[in-house]
Parts: C-alpha cells; sequence; structure tokens
C-alpha cells in the first residue's frame, strides 16, 4: 500500500464515520451535521453568491498580505544579512516572535490603520514576514562563497550581486518562506475577521454561529478547510517542480 | 559582554516604542512608562488574581496535553515509516489551517468554560509537537540503531541510551513551538468562549475601549511568553550545540 492510498483511506474512514455517527443522533444536530448535509449547505451557499463579497474581500486581504510580507521580508532578510551585529542583537526578538499574541495588539492596530481592511491585513502580515524573513537569512547563509567570489570578479555590484546571485541561489529558501506566508496570512487575516470586522469568511464563520446557524457555520468551515488544503497541495506539487528542475 | 546584545535590543525596543506613542498620542497609546505603572495597579487588584490563575491552569493543562498527545502521536509515526509519510500532508495541512475557524465546533463539543479553552490550546500545541518528533526520530542514523542492535542492547536500553539523546534537541524544539501556539490558542479560546481569564479580560477591554488596560495585558502576556520562550531557546540551542 502506497502512502497516498494509506492517507485516502484514513480520511475516507474518517468522513464514513462521522457521516454516521451524525446520522444516528450519536452526535446530536446542534453539535454537527453531517459531512453529506456540509457539502450540500456549501453548494447552496455558493450557488447562491450571497457570500462572495466576503470570499473576495478575504481572498483580496490575504493576497495583500502575502505580498506585503514577502516584498518587506525579502528585503530586510537581505538587508540583515550583511549585517551581522544588527542581526545578532535582533536575534532573540526573531527567535521568540511566535511566543508573542499578535491578536493582542489588534485593538492597537484598529486605532492606528483605521476600521477598514488594514488592520486585517497588518495581523497576516506581521505574523507572515518574520517566517519569510527567516527563511530568506537561512537560504542567503547556504550561498556558497566561491559564487560570490564569482560574482566579485565580474565586478557585480552589491545590488546586482543580490538580484543575479544571491537571491537565485537561496529560492528554494525563499519558497519555503513563502508557502509558511501563505499558511500564516490565512491564519493571521481569517483570526482577525473573526475577532472584529464586519464582513470576510472569518466574520460570516462568527455571525452564524451567534445566530445558531450551523448550516451555514459548517458550510463556510468547510469552504476555508478545503480552499487552504487546495493551496497547499498546490504550492506543494509546484515547490517539488522548482526542486526537480534545479536538480537537473 | 553577554548581557550587552539583549540589553540593546530591550532599550531600542522601548525607544520605538517611546517614539510610536509621541507619534499616535493618547488615542490608541499610552508611554512605555505609564503602561508599566497601570500594569503596578492591575497586578496589586484582588481582582485580577483569580483571572490569572485561571489562565496559568488553562494553560498548563493545554500544554501538558499537547507535549503528551503531540509526543505519543509524533514518536509512533516517527516509527512507522509507512503510517509517517502518510500522515505527513495531513499534519502540515492542519498546521497551516486557521484554527480559529474551528473554534465554534470546539464550544458546541465542549460548552463554554474551562474544557473548550484547554481544547482549543491542546490543538494548537499537538501538531508542530508531532511533527518535530515524527522528523526527530525519522532523522535518526540507521547505524545507530544498528550498534544497538549489535551491542545487544534490551529495547529500554536502546531508548534510553540511543533515541532519546539522539531526537531530543529537535522535540524540545518541537515542544518550543507548540509552547507557543498553545499560549495562544489558550488566549484566544478565552477571548471567544469565557467569562474569566486573561484573554476575557482582553476582549473586554476591547470593547471598552480601556486602553491602558489592554496595553497593560497585552505587556503581560509578552513578558511572559517572551520569558518562557527565552528559557526554552536556551535550552534548545545548548541540546544543538552539544556534540
Amino acid at each position: 500500500m502506497t502512502p497516498a492510498r494509506l492517507r485516502l483511506a484514513f480520511i475516507v474512514a474518517a468522513v464514513a464515520a462521522l457521516e454516521i455517527l451524525c446520522r444516528t443522533g450519536i452526535i446530536p444536530l446542534i453539535t454537527m451535521i453531517a459531512p453529506s448535509a456540509m457539502v450540500r449547505a456549501l453548494y447552496e451557499v455558493l450557488a447562491s453568491g450571497k457570500f462572495n463579497r466576503d470570499i473576495a474581500a478575504t481572498l483580496a486581504n490575504v493576497s495583500a498580505s502575502i505580498a506585503a510580507a514577502m516584498l518587506v521580508g525579502v528585503a530586510l532578510g537581505t538587508a540583515l544579512q550583511g549585517l551581522g551585529a544588527v542581526r545578532r542583537v535582533l536575534d532573540p526578538l526573531f527567535a521568540t516572535w511566535y511566543a508573542i499574541p499578535i491578536y493582542a495588539f489588534y485593538p492597537l492596530l484598529i486605532v492606528i490603520l483605521g476600521l477598514g481592511e488594514l488592520p486585517q491585513i497588518a495581523i497576516g502580515f506581521l505574523l507572515a514576514v518574520m517566517a519569510v524573513i527567516l527563511n530568506t537569512l537561512n537560504g542567503l547563509d547556504r550561498v556558497p562563497p566561491v559564487l560570490l567570489k564569482a560574482a566579485r570578479s565580474h565586478r557585480l555590484g552589491a545590488l546586482a550581486t543580490a538580484f543575479k546571485v544571491r537571491l537565485p541561489c537561496a529560492a528554494p529558501y525563499l519558497f519555503a518562506g513563502f508557502r509558511l506566508a501563505v499558511a500564516y496570512s490565512f491564519i493571521g487575516v481569517i483570526g482577525a475577521e473573526f475577532i472584529t470586522s464586519s464582513r470576510g469568511i472569518g466574520y460570516e464563520i462568527s455571525y452564524a454561529y451567534n445566530n445558531f446557524d450551523n448550516r451555514v457555520m459548517y458550510a463556510m468551515i468547510l469552504f476555508i478547510l478545503a480552499l487552504v488544503v487546495a493551496v497547499n497541495m498546490s504550492l506543494h506539487v509546484w515547490e517539488l517542480r522548482l526542486l526537480a528542475r534545479r536538480q537537473r | 559582554m553577554k548581557w550587552r546584545d539583549p540589553l540593546l535590543l530591550v532599550v531600542a525596543l522601548l525607544l520605538l516604542w517611546e517614539a510610536l506613542y509621541l507619534v499616535i498620542g493618547d488615542v490608541a497609546l499610552r508611554s512605555p512608562l505609564a503602561t508599566v505603572r497601570s500594569l503596578g495597579t492591575l497586578l496589586a487588584d484582588p481582582a485580577f488574581a483569580p483571572h490569572v490563575r485561571e489562565t496559568l491552569l488553562a494553560f498548563a493543562q493545554a500544554f501538558v496535553i499537547a507535549v503528551v498527545v503531540g509526543l505519543a502521536l509524533g514518536v509512533s509515526l516517527g516509527a512507522a515509516p509507512l503510517a509517517g509519510e502518510a500522515a505527513e500532508p495531513v499534519l502540515v495541512a492542519l498546521y497551516s489551517l486557521p484554527k480559529i475557524t474551528l473554534y465554534p465546533v470546539i464550544l458546541l463539543v465542549f460548552g463554554i468554560g474551562m474544557p473548550a479553552k484547554v481544547a482549543f490550546g491542546a490543538i494548537h500545541g499537538i501538531v508542530p509537537i508531532a511533527l518535530f518528533a515524527m522528523n526527530a526520530i525519522r532523522n535518526i542514523p540507521a547505524i545507530h540503531l544498528k550498534s544497538a542492535q549489535a551491542l545487544k542492547l534490551t529495547r529500554f536500553a536502546t531508548a534510553r541510551a540511543v533515541l532519546v539523546p539522539a531526537a531530543l534537541p529537535e522535540i524540545v524544539t518541537g515542544v518550543r513551538v507548540g509552547f507557543s501556539l498553545a499560549l495562544i490558542g489558550t488566549i484566544l479560546g478565552e477571548m471567544f468562549g469565557s467569562q474569566r481569564g486573561l484573554g476575557y479580560l482582553l476582549i473586554q477591554a476591547m470593547s471598552l475601549h480601556d486602553i491602558d488596560r489592554i496595553l497593560a495585558l497585552t505587556l503581560l502576556l509578552v513578558l511572559f511568553a517572551a520569558a518562557v520562550g527565552a528559557l526554552l531557546l536556551a535550552l534548545d540551542r545548548r541540546l544543538h550545540f552539544r556534540t
């Protein structure tokens, strides 16, 4: 049995068990609706189009957070790699960054950035950017010295060296940073929508929960689950393809 | 000399905070000094202690569950290559899922109160601990196990002399990540489904726009997280650089 088949069998068995538990009433209807009912509810919700605005808002915020984290993270990482002393001082901050409950800064961000989309994007960005910085540093640390020597003997400037030699060489690490940035942006943006926001997928889930609307709630939870898994899998496949090309 | 760099960092962060305060002003921020003072009044308030105890109790339970379940899951998946390979993408997907979307489900299952917070903190911590433990066991060189076999070590002796020392550094890294996430999970749990604890106080202060209290609570949480995080990091580094 291949791992992929074992995984599929496990997931199918788990979903089937959940379906049986719900259908027989062992899990009461007010706690969870059956998986088949979730799929139907999701289809109805998506077909009705009433959450299109929320889905578009969430996806736009997540994309903005990813883009900002990649730009700022790679730039900061590249700059810091040349500044050994600054990096040493900042190191404890980097290492404890994910122990800081970022959501606690949400009220502050609302007052600074206003009640629009920016606070949500900022939360996603703050979570994502550190993963990008750390992966950029990690990748740049592993650029073979001989390549840098070659760049020097071709008299490339600092910027040209960064764009032509160092960053391309660190590409696999940058991609790992990108994958984490995607995951953290989803976590940050949807979490922030959950706390206080007036639209977005996270908001709709918490709204449905507060109104005991289990069908809509489970439909949207299923939507997020499917979306995140699909994005992750496609990035994984893309990564494998990139790595295979490098090895040729 | 050892203390110069961390000291520099703290001073830089305080200066940044003060500068931000000068720019933004009293609408959303307080100066570092004022925040420390309001944290002082908060800590002196006898009504505050039960909330701290509640959060610590919930977090301790969540963390213990996360470590025990995470290690059991990770070690057994690491020891069974087929199951481990099948489970890894599922665990990675769970790790990158915004677990907050699952919070309503947890509340519906456990009801409002202590068990829901503990469960929410625990599910945040389990996955990273399991992933790190699985990789730690997997990466033990086969030759180590073979020499244990050649020396006819018993199963227990193999675990004590080979498996644990080889896997421990990675496991500690996982526990460190799991610690942070379990703490955030517990606080988030308190924010939405609880009438007690620091997370509850935080969301209450947020809705009342009580900036003094928001900042004092945030400072307390950050100090706690950073202190334990730094301790675990020191342990982590020591284990990784030991030869």
